[in-house]
């Protein structure tokens, strides 16, 4: 499979959403099934809830060569727990911190709520997080 | 990096994936990944001769992990770790890669990077099945009782199925009375029976079983707990309003519809004489001889079909989708309104005729009986004008007479209005059921899941979940009946095994994870003589809220451990972007 060179004009960003099996996923799958397009380059992994994302998969994420990571979070529909958008708040802040700290611009991590029927407002933020990535330029990869 | 024996196995989906993936080409790229010893491509994986296939090909090569690349999750994810465990390989062994919905569906129109992605969903389905190891559910008792949200037709239906099958029912109404759009004096299409009597009939069952307890004017105002054993709070009106909390193993949600309102002068609106077929019903059943308006009698009636219904999807908030009821019942009343007085002119302008199966019978006796039908395009819709003297007249484009421009003077329009969701904000929030994009409960499947919600043990059905006449209702509150039931008399439910564990080597006991879990699943326990965290995997709901917290990185969330992650995005960037 040849590869996309990244310095090329035609840069597209690749962007790894972290998604939750039961709010934002049937919100993603939504988004397929009305067959609303949005870039090949955006690649899903779903967990149970999205307090529970590491900030160090987020870091690992970008050093090995994504160019940034959402959090399609389970917002107030989260049926594990109430305090599910303070937390996954709390782990997106800790998450960006650990970017700047590792010298990767803290932008390149982005969160909202995506409910279950959100599939409009997913491709939304895909193509404006995609933009504002353009702007960023590819990440540097790090030596995680 | 040690490895399973993993067999992959990558869908066509009978075109909805191979049209937009090159499904030949991902099998090809992902058949030398670490551990892979069989790779495949199949037409419809989920039929039986591919499930048969997988079965003897993991029996052949002792295989100790599975790939499926097919639709999403929700749709076959239980379906092959069924297929896992027939061939003896353990069900968490099993990875379902999301090639459908995430994929093919969503990037129709680029080959190239479809099937590029394709592959890199597919290593990060293989990298992660190499780090999943054998597990076994739990099982939990269920509480043999259910609560059915709604006392319309499909819900006193519904709790009288589930009272015979031996569970207890509480059975909410939010309303002062029970019964719903049924519970009304009119006669009803198929049979011609009275909406009251079947709800009368259907409430004396109801009260002859000890089993049903209805509540009216009540609410649920919190849920808690899982599927198999819910708490529910539920706040019963009347002059006392009070909280009660029930214990119940399932919910059935039959919260039915509402009719669509005509937005003013939509139709002529308004104007009198212009009723809705709700309205109409009325007035066919207050009949007597003579069909009386208003004190005048109606010797013209002009319907109009599809107010409301199949509307431009252009349009804010269109009702876009059609009520698919509203045909056989406009047809049904004007078989009545001919009952009452055979020299009514009646004229029915319509835009498609749904008169589907037995109803189509109706629709032919009408015409036998002399109802004129006149056909009208969507972009073309008739006009009500209102004319000196109070009469009515409606102009119409006619296709079936070659587009011929027909005016008619009626004493009465009725317009056949469609079935609208009801606003249920409330109920929404509290059980978090997930909506369609017409606004009414969303099932999982319309086929295969047709009346089970993605929130576990809560059940849909009736005009809840999308336009149905009363039979259909019925049918679905038993298909609900049915699937509650099947859950609840196993006596347990089976819980997955995927919780939080705790490396008793790492942690040095420090309460961060005991103090973020809103279920007091983890305590302090002991290890060669130190306090670490354990976690309690029956209480354990397995958000994996605990595992960021932990400052020696000592939780790991099974089945989405952090070496599995890690190595998902490493398959997903593999060879290079």
């Amino acid at each position: 499979m040849p590869a996309v060179g990244k310095e090329n004009e035609g840069y597209v960003p690749e962007i790894l959403v972290f998604s939750t099996n039961n709010v934002s996923d049937p919100g993603i799958d939504l988004a397929g099934g009305a067959h609303l397009p949005y870039s090949p380059a955006v690649k899903v992994i779903s967990v149970p809830c999205s307090s529970g994302i590491r900030p160090q998969w987020v870091l690992y994420a970008i050093e090995k060569g994504f160019d940034g990571v959402f959090v399609a979070a389970d917002g107030t529909d989260c049926a594990y727990r109430q305090d599910c958008v303070a937390r996954t708040g709390k782990i997106v802040g800790e998450a960006q911190e650990l970017l700047a700290n590792h010298g990767h611009a803290p932008q390149r991590l982005k969160m909202a709520a995506i409910c279950s029927v959100c599939a409009e407002q997913f491709t939304g933020y895909m193509k404006k997080f995609a933009e504002e990535l353009q702007k960023l330029g590819p990440s540097r990869k790090g030596s995680l | 990096m040690s490895t399973l024996k993993i067999g992959v196995y990558i869908c066509h989906c009978g075109g909805n994936i191979s049209h937009y993936v090159d499904v030949e080409e991902v099998r090809a790229a992902v058949a030398g990944e670490p551990g892979v010893v069989v790779a495949k491509t199949a037409m419809f994986t989920c039929s039986d001769a591919t499930q048969q296939e997988i079965i003897a090909d993991i029996r052949e090569h002792n295989l100790e992990g599975l790939v499926v690349a097919s639709c999403s999750p929700k749709l076959h994810l239980f379906t092959f770790r069924e297929t896992a465990r027939r061939a003896g390989l353990n069900p968490y062994q099993y990875t379902q890669v999301n090639l459908r919905e995430q994929c093919s569906w969503a990037h129709r129109n680029n080959r190239r990077a479809a099937t590029e992605k394709a592959v890199r969903l597919v290593r990060a389905g293989i990298a992660r099945t190499n780090l999943t190891v054998p597990l076994e559910p739990f099982k939990i008792e269920t509480v043999p009782a259910v609560l059915v949200v709604g006392a319309g037709v499909a819900g006193l239906r519904a709790a009288v199925g589930m009272a015979d099958l031996g569970m207890n029912v509480y059975l909410l109404e939010k309303e002062a009375q029970p019964g719903g759009w049924v519970n009304r004096p009119g006669k009803m299409y198929p049979a011609g029976r009275v909406g009251k009597e079947i709800i009368a009939q259907l409430l004396a069952e109801v009260q002859e079983r000890e089993r049903i307890t209805l509540f009216t004017g009540a609410e649920i105002v919190e849920k808690s707990g899982s599927v198999g054993n819910f708490q529910v709070k539920v706040r019963v009106g009347g002059r006392r309003r009070q909280e009660i909390s029930l214990n119940v193993g399932a919910v059935i949600v039959a919260t039915g519809f509402d009719v669509y309102r005509p937005a003013a002068c939509e139709y002529g609106y308004g104007f009198t004489g212009v009723v809705t077929l709700p309205e109409y019903w009325d007035l066919l059943a207050a009949a007597n001889g003579n069909l009386i308006y208003r004190r005048k009698e109606i010797k013209d009636v002009v319907y109009i079909y599809c107010v409301g219904s199949r509307q431009d999807p252009e349009k804010e908030n269109a009702h876009s989708y059609c009520s698919r009821y509203c045909c056989s019942a406009a047809v049904y009343a004007a078989l009545q309104t001919a009952e009452i007085n055979p020299q009514i002119r009646q004229y029915h302008l319509y835009r498609d005729m749904r008169t589907y199966g037995k109803s189509e019978l109706l629709f032919t006796r009408a015409r036998e009986q002399g109802v004129r039908f006149l056909k009208f395009a969507g972009d073309n819709p008739p006009r009500v004008e209102e004319q000196a003297g109070g009469r009515l007249q409606v102009t119409v484009c006619d296709l079936l007479t070659y587009g011929e421009e027909v005016e008619i003077r009626a004493d009465l329009v009725v317009l056949v209005t469609g079935m609208v969701p009801r606003e249920n904000e409330q109920l929404v929030k509290v059980l978090k059921l997930p909506l369609g994009k017409d606004g009414f409960f969303n099932e999982i499947h319309p086929k295969l899941r047709p009346v089970e919600t993605v929130v576990d043990g809560v059940f849909i059905c009736g005009a809840a979940q999308g336009p149905k006449d009363y039979p259909e209702s019925v049918a679905s509150a038993l298909a609900a009946v049915t699937q509650s039931a099947a859950l609840l008399k196993k006596g347990y439910v089976e819980l997955e095994p995927l919780v939080a564990t705790v490396d008793p080597e790492r942690c040095r006991w420090c309460g961060e994870c005991a103090a973020v879990c809103p279920y007091a699943a983890i305590e302090k326990g002991q290890y060669l003589y130190r306090q670490v965290a354990w976690v309690n995997e029956a209480v354990c709901k397995g958000c994996g809220g605990c595992a960021p917290v932990c400052p020696g990185q000592a939780i790991d969330l099974r089945g989405y451990t952090d070496a599995q992650i890690k190595a998902m995005i490493d398959g997903l960037l593999k060879g290079g972007l």
